[in-house]
């Protein structure tokens, strides 16, 4: 492993408390999800980190605390190297701190987010809908949420079909 | 009935300026059928006479929840789906699926089969860019060049059909290694493509690198820098027309791309015309390693011998119990990889393409993301549009090359 990913991991684990795990020669690290900016801002600065190559999230509906698990795949250009942050994100009330501010592309990342998973960031500039209508209820990529198999509703039939669609999950 | 709704100002009100809310400049919608759009993007423009002020992306017109869906079906069956994602790359799609896939199995592709998707990889960027190349010139008036590409994009289809019988969706690329093996044909028809090339690529260059015309419309215009490439994670042929030579074949090689002699084209002014140089550079680079690939291809198994991934072949089934077991659990149950999550990346022809792939252990994908990279470029279609002629947008919007499907996914 690279001399300064290593130094880094060393530092995130001692300064923020990241748990570090390894799986197929690929690093990840649990970070308290109130510390997730301050690790990526020392990771950008120091560590030149200085891309963020993917932001997404997992559902493992019906575990519930946590439910969700942020991840954030960042990238460096000069070390060529991929790392990952982990974090935990409650059920109830699903909700962390926005990344836009350290890494601007997190922007619509977390519109996509909040869209298909329902989690809020907060301080985000514009939590709105990326892909789904802005009147859609729900959100698709959670575990619970049905995965086919509906009845399509038509304008003519729509609420008809409405009345018996499983509603719990909307 | 569930209501259509519409955006409202009030909506966009932390989006546009000051001076669209007393009506003194103008907010006009373009798109999502507009035909220089690429596609279904939406466009709110915020106009001051011709010059665009802010523009405001709306995408999701082309969202078919492919994401969702993968969840849903065993990893053969998922791989199906990720053909549709970015439609001007199938190749690519399926392979980093599939690196992603082998990544987490532990599988290992041999090397005739390497060599094979590096060839299609890279006939997979040439027929994107041929598209590419054809109708950003089309948006800025030149007819011709769409014709001329088209031409030589029909061979490389025609090469898809061939080893897939599919012109687009292929899914010949599978975990593993490939579906099967290329059919006697192949090394010719490549080996055609590869000799007509470079003299096709002069012939485009004679139209449009020099052209007065095209000089106005695309130099200087649409300008981006290497900081704000990096910030806003814009990565490909865009980011390296500012200079910075990043590219996954050099950086993370995948497929054994390290033994292959390429370089990365790269110009420093960072506009319309630097990104058009380095497209036109990339057809050539493409055509350097279709031949080094081609010219070293070598023999053996396109597939990789572990029966608890990979199915046998038709010809073990009839003679092998082991072999007719090992095909109906593969398509029937799939199979079922450690519990983990992995991130594989390739180049594509719009920048970096990625998968996090999470299994938790049954035979279906847990979540699976694909990160595209149409998806930032069309995120700084503000910054890079600002202060520009509505004419010129549509010229930007050509010069980053955005798939809808890509984005949208």
């Amino acid at each position: 492993m690279n001399e300064l990913l290593s130094s880094a991991i060393k530092a995130l684990g001692e300064k923020f408390g990241g748990q570090v795990s390894e799986f197929r020669d690929e690093v990840t690290l649990l970070i308290p999800p109130d510390k997730v900016t301050a690790a990526a801002t020392v990771l950008r600065d120091e560590f030149t980190f200085d891309m963020l190559s993917a932001e997404t999230a997992v559902d493992y509906c019906p575990q519930t605390n946590p439910r969700f698990h942020m991840v954030y795949i960042f990238y460096s250009t000069t070390l060529k190297v991929y790392l990952t942050f982990r974090a935990h994100v409650n059920g109830d009330d699903p909700k962390i701190a926005t990344m836009e501010t350290v890494y601007p592309s997190a922007n619509w990342r977390e519109r996509e987010i909040w869209d298909l998973f329902g989690i809020r960031f907060e301080g985000h500039s514009d939590m709105r809908r990326l892909l789904m209508p802005p009147n859609w209820e729900g959100h698709p990529l959670r575990k619970d949420y049905p995965l086919g198999y509906e009845e399509v509703q038509y304008s003519f039939n729509f609420d008809e079909i409405d009345v018996r669609k499983p509603k719990g999950v909307r | 009935m569930r209501e259509i709704q519409e955006f409202s100002l009030d909506d966009l009100r932390h989006l546009v300026s000051p001076r669209a809310l007393t009506g003194e400049t103008m907010v006009l919608n373009m798109g999502p059928q507009h035909p220089s759009t690429h596609g279904v993007l939406r466009l709110i423009v915020e106009l001051d006479g011709e010059i665009v002020v802010n523009c405001i992306p709306d995408v999701g017109y082309l969202h078919t929840g492919i994401e969702k869906n993968m969840e849903g079906k065993t990893y053969q069956k998922a791989e199906v789906m990720t053909d549709r994602i970015d439609y001007m790359y199938t190749m690519g799609n399926n392979l980093v699926y599939c690196l992603a896939v082998e990544k987490l199995t532990g599988l290992k592709s041999p090397p005739r089969a390497d060599a094979i998707r590096v060839i299609l990889a890279e006939l997979s960027r040439i027929q994107s860019h041929l598209l590419w190349i054809g109708t950003s010139a089309l948006d800025l008036a030149a007819m011709s060049v769409f014709l001329y590409a088209m031409r030589e994009r029909e061979m490389i289809m025609d090469v898809f059909e061939l080893v897939s019988g599919q012109r687009m969706m292929t899914t010949f690329i599978r975990p593993g290694g490939l579906w099967r093996d290329v059919p006697s044909e192949f090394e010719a028809a490549v080996r055609e493509i590869v000799r007509v090339f470079p003299k096709r690529i002069a012939e485009y260059e004679a139209l449009l690198t020099k052209n007065p015309l095209f000089l106005d419309r695309t130099r200087g215009i649409g300008k981006i820098d290497t900081m704000t490439c990096k910030a806003w994670d814009v990565t490909g042929p865009t980011l390296r027309a500012t200079g910075l030579a990043h590219d996954v074949r050099k950086a993370n090689p995948y497929c054994g791309f390290e033994q292959y002699d390429f370089d990365i084209p790269t110009q420093t002014t960072g506009d319309v015309y630097a990104r058009y140089l380095v497209r036109v550079e990339e057809m050539r680079q493409s055509v350097r390693i279709v031949e080094q690939a081609l010219n070293k291809l070598p023999y053996g198994s396109v597939r990789d011998n572990n029966r608890k991934y990979v199915p046998p072949p038709r010809s073990e089934i009839g003679m092998s119990m082991e072999a007719l077991i090992h095909h109906f659990k593969l398509w029937t149950e799939g199979f079922s990889p450690p519990v983990g999550s992995v991130y594989a990346t390739v180049e594509s022809p719009r920048g970096e393409m990625g998968v996090f792939l999470e299994s938790d252990g049954s035979p279906k994908p847990y979540r699976v993301h694909y990160r595209t990279p149409s998806v930032p470029l069309l995120q700084v279609l503000p910054i890079l549009s600002k202060g520009h002629y509505v004419a010129d947008l549509v010229g930007i919007i050509g010069s980053i090359d955005i798939v809808l499907g890509d984005t949208d996914r």
